[in-house]
This record gives structure tokens, sequence and C-alpha cells, in this order.
């Protein structure tokens, strides 16, 4: 099924999708898109929205099982507070990408903005993973507290930018984070340090990367030929002590 | 202060959008591309500010000062005429054409001038005594027209520049002020979305000097602070918005102490102390020296702001980039906005996009000899 979103007011064009998938449609195709907000927001039902253009910002936020490709560049917000479901970017994306993300996946091939994966959480089985293939601004995992972040710095449209930010895991008090290759050790926040990978975790980072790949038909063996890093929070209470010592 | 704040106008927690380009070869372009820009982020403002200013519009004028006066009553018109009149040869006067849309209610009277300041015993007193440059004079006249003619403000006082901005979105105002029978070279847009600010006339954006024109998306909080620094200069802050002091400060750092767009954007948005301190020496000092000299000029708080004059566009973020900024290239033409689809609805196919860091300008000058 496919929708020509061309000049449609975002409300209607997000009209337009939640009735084709209430009316059963499986695939839904968007084509010229530019700027819509909200779109595939709270969708329940597996179904797969392809997007042909620039989404506008909240993409897919509170999605909840229906799987979203992105065949151009992502804007600001995508997966905020996400539940199911999965969100592929062909492309680059903005600043806050996954905030409050509960569960599901992102995946974006190139650069990501600022505060990506902000306040991440988890809880048993719903652990989201978001994956960038890029780059990553400042504040990359602020406040996260559960879920898994990766940045692989491999796939960028600016080469000579370094591969993340400073405060680098500002507030991080859950979760982990893997980073391909090394980490600028100046710029990591004090609440986050750098440990190893456990042969759990390098089994765990190796599905999840043979599932990015695929998405973007990728070798996964090139990916893994660097040695990858582990971003862990030093504390669960990182700012326990800010307004009275916390009792020992 | 004539006018009497009804309200805590500090805190103005916004959401706007902004976009800008610049053609750096000096090409015209009309009206109508920066309003399609603009219009694809309506949802960013709430009706109650657009704005927009333009550069390369007047080239019969271009040796003169193209004021652009907004009147609230007819008193604030008669009054300013005659002040006008006094200290200024007016080689062109006449009202900014506009129309009347069914969206805009009871706007204010817009008239344009074209002037000169003319050689008056107090002219020469500036010139030849108190070191005043003509910049310094035509600056003098806008803060006391806009201070002391109640109900009179000057909208914009550059050369072959213009600023078009009011009450309603800015594809409304657009509209108003037949925007699209303008071409220019460097255009900027602004949609407001002010919550505790008074949508009026005034407030809007962008806000405007000589030739610099600034649109903000953000908030000062060191509004207090950057106010009563820029007072000691000359500056009156009237426009009952955070936004005015950033047009001023630019005024000061760039054209008054000759900072270069560069560091006056390093005093704007400095880096943290822990990041300068690990610089390399030479660059540790420059930069210890402009937070110590111009800690006033400091704008704390999240912003996005591209300021624009006749050198070029600059796009700046405040240091920790709390507010979206995206920008993009396509042969001569440098683009610059709050998301990437106003880009795009424009430009569809540009050479590179990017995201500018936090405290990091975007500086796109006009190609020498253009203007």
């Amino acid at each position: 099924m496919i929708i020509d979103a061309k000049g449609i007011y975002y409300r209607d064009l997000n009209l337009m999708i939640r009735e084709a998938v209430a009316s059963g449609a499986k695939k839904i195709e968007l084509v010229n898109v530019n700027g819509q907000y909200y779109i595939g927001d709270g969708i329940n039902r597996p179904v797969t929205i392809t997007i042909n253009g620039v989404p506008g910002n909240d993409l897919g936020a509170f999605l909840n099982g229906a799987t979203i490709v992105v065949k151009d560049n992502g804007q600001d917000n995508i997966g905020n507070t996400m539940n199911a479901g999965k969100v592929i970017v062909h492309g680059h994306a903005g600043d806050v990408l996954g905030y409050g993300m509960r569960g599901g996946k992102v995946h974006i091939l190139k650069d990501v903005g600022y505060r990506v994966g902000i306040h991440m959480k988890s809880y048993d089985a719903n652990r989201p993973v978001l994956i960038a293939g890029g780059n990553a601004g400042d504040f990359f995992g602020e406040y996260m507290a559960g879920g898994v972040l990766v940045l692989l710095g491999m796939f960028t449209d600016n080469p000579g930018n370094p591969k993340h930010g400073f405060r680098f895991g500002t507030g991080m008090h859950g979760g982990v984070i893997y980073v391909r290759g090394p980490v600028d050790e100046k710029k990591l926040a004090r609440e986050v340090g750098v440990f190893a990978l456990t042969k759990e975790d390098s089994e765990e980072l190796n599905e999840l990367l043979k599932d990015f790949c695929r998405d973007f038909k990728l070798d996964v063996k090139e990916v893994l030929k660097e040695k990858f890093v582990k971003i862990l929070p030093k504390s669960t209470r990182p700012y326990g002590d800010m307004y009275c010592t916390m009792p020992r | 202060m004539k006018l009497k704040p009804t309200h805590y106008f500090q805190k103005d927690i916004s959401n706007c959008g902004l976009t800008g380009f610049i053609s750096k070869s000096g090409k015209l372009v009309e009206g109508s591309v920066i309003i399609q820009s603009i219009t694809l982020m309506h949802d960013r403002g709430n009706g109650l500010g657009g704005g927009f200013a333009a550069y390369g519009i007047y080239p019969h004028y271009k040796e003169f000062f193209a004021f652009h006066l907004m009147y609230e009553n007819g008193m604030a018109l008669q009054l300013t005429e005659e002040y006008l009149e006094q200290h200024f040869f007016i080689e062109q006067e006449e009202d900014i054409p506009t129309r009347r849309i069914s969206a805009i209610a009871n706007p204010p009277v817009f008239k344009r001038y074209f002037v000169k300041p003319l050689e008056t015993a107090e002219f020469r007193e500036a010139i030849d005594f108190k070191n005043m440059t003509i910049e310094d004079v035509i600056v003098h006249h806008v803060m006391r027209i806009n201070n002391e003619i109640e109900g009179a403000f000057v909208v914009s006082s550059g050369k072959n520049m213009g600023a078009f901005k009011g009450v309603g979105y800015p594809e409304e105002i657009a509209e108003f002020f037949r925007l699209e029978e303008y071409e220019g070279y460097i255009w900027t847009a602004h949609n407001r979305f002010p919550t505790n600010t008074p949508g009026w006339w005034g407030g809007a954006h962008p806000f405007t000097l000589l030739d610099w024109s600034i649109v903000h998306n953000g908030e000062i909080s060191s509004y207090g602070i950057n106010k009563r620094y820029l007072e000691m200069y000359g500056y009156l802050c009237t426009m009952l918005t955070d936004t005015e002091v950033v047009a001023y400060m630019l005024d000061l750092l760039i054209r008054k102490h000759g900072l270069t767009p560069e560091l006056a954007s390093l005093a704007l948005a400095p880096p943290f102390w822990d990041a300068i301190d690990v610089l390399p020496e030479n660059d540790r000092q420059v930069l210890t020296a402009i937070r110590q000299v111009y800690s006033n000029a400091l704008l704390n708080g999240p912003f996005a702001i591209l300021f624009a004059s006749n050198e070029g566009l600059i796009g700046l973020n405040d240091r920790v980039k709390l507010r979206p900024l995206v920008c993009a290239e396509k042969d001569d033409f440098v683009y610059m906005a709050s998301e990437e689809a106003a880009i795009r609805e424009i430009c569809p196919s540009p050479d590179r996009v990017w995201a500018p860091r936090g405290g990091e300008p975007v500086i796109a000058r006009l190609n020498p000899g253009v203007v």
C-alpha cells in the first residue's frame, strides 16, 4: 500500500497510516515524506512502514511492535519512549534518539547527534538496543538506566569528526555501552569506567551486530575486525550525594 | 523606560523554528523560497510571531541606511518624522507595501526611509570630537527613537537590507508584507513560540541593529547581566524580548571592538574551563582572555541563533547544544535550520548535511567582491 505524503499535514498523514493499519495493511510505503512529525507513533501491530524522504521529529515515538524503515536521513527524537518494534535509518539521525526507550531496537547507519540514548531503561526481558554506525555528539548515553547502546564510528559523512563527544555517559547508572575501537578517556564522564568485554558480552554483541549488518547488508566480519570496549557506570546512584551525604 | 513590562519576560521557554540561507556568490533569490522553508516548520510556532530578514533587496539605495519604522499610532509617526527630518537627509520615504489579509488584525503602520545623517552641528561634534563613526551615530538615533518616542520602533536600520516581522505565523507575515516581491542573497526567517513573552509586533524576531539581524530559538537566562553590561555602552533594551541583547552584543564585539565573528562567537558561547585548560598554550591564553574580558557577554541558557549581516550568515548553538541546528551546502548556497526537512524542502539533495557542535559557529561569508 502506497501513501503519497507530498504536502500532507502530519495529522492527516498519521490518520491515513492508522486507518491503513486498522484495515489490515501489513506493508505501507510512504513517498515524498518531508518533515511530517510523529510518523508511526504508538503503532502496536507488526506492520512495516517504509519511508522515502526525511521524516519529522519523534519518529516512532511510543512504538509498540511495528517496524519503520527510513531510506533517507532521520531527525531528532527517533524512538522517543519506544516500547517494542524496530526503527532502521539508512542515513544519519539527529539529537536525543531513543529518549527514555524501554524496549525494541533502533539501528542508525551513519552519524547521530547529541544525548543519544538519554535515560534509556530496561526491565526484565524488555531491553532496548540502539546501534549507531557513525560518530556521535556529546552526552552519549546520558542518564542511561538500562538497555544496550553501541557506537561503531565506521559509517560517517564527516570522517574528520571524532568518534564521540564530551561528557560521554554523564549520569549513567545502568545498562551497557559498547564502543568499537578506543574511547577518548578525557571525554568520559566521571560516572563511567572502561572495561573489557566478557565472553557473554561478546556473544551478545555479536548477535546484535549481526542483526544490524543484516538490516544494512553489511559484512559483520568487517565490523568485528576492531576490538570493542565496554563502558559501565561506576555506581547505581551517581548523584546520591548531591543534596545530602548518602548513608554508609 | 516608557514601556512598563506587564509580566516577567526573561523566561521565554520556546521551541521556535529558524531557517536561513546565503548565496555566497550573491545570487538573488525571491522571497517564496524562504517562505516555503519556514512554513514547513509551522508547528514550531504558535502564531504569536513571525519574521524575516532579507539582504540585497534595495540595490538602488544601497548607500543609504534603510530605516524600517513601525508606528503604533499617528503621534508616533509624526514625532519620528520630525526627528528624522532634523537629523537625516531623506533620499526616499514611502509606505512598506503590505496587503490586508484576514489572519492579521489591526497591524501597525509600516514606513521606510532611505537616509544619510545630515552634517548638523551635533553630527560634526560626534564625528570630530566624540570619536564616533557614522554607524555609531545611526545606533544613537535608533536607540533614541526606540526609547523616547512612544509607539515608534525601528524594525531595521541597515544598508541594502530589511526586516519584516509581526504577530502571526511567518507565512501570514510574508503574505502581509508581500515578501514574494523581494529578491535577496541572504534570507533568514523565524517562527515564534513565545510562552511568557507578549506576542506583540515589536517582540517578533528578527532583532536588528545596523545590518545585523538575529533570529533566535531558545532562552537567554543571562539576559539581566547582558542588558546591564550593554547599557554601559549606550545600548538600551526596549523590545521586552531577550533576543535583543544578542543583536547589540554582536554590534559591540564585532563592529566596536573589532573581534572577528569567530572570536565574538567564542565570547557568546565559550568552552568550559576544563576544555580550555587542556588546549595548546596559545589557544588557552586567547580563550582565557576572552572569557575574562567578556564574561558579561556570555549567553547562558539553551539557544540556536542565526545572525546575518551584509558580510554573511552565521549559525551558533549554545555550548551544550540544547537547541537543534542543522546545516547543509549545495554549490555556493549554505543553509541553516532547526530541522533538516526545512532545508530539504528548498534544497532536495544537498552536497553535504551536518549538525554543528555546541559553541561551534558555522560561518558562511559572501565571496569577496560580491557586495
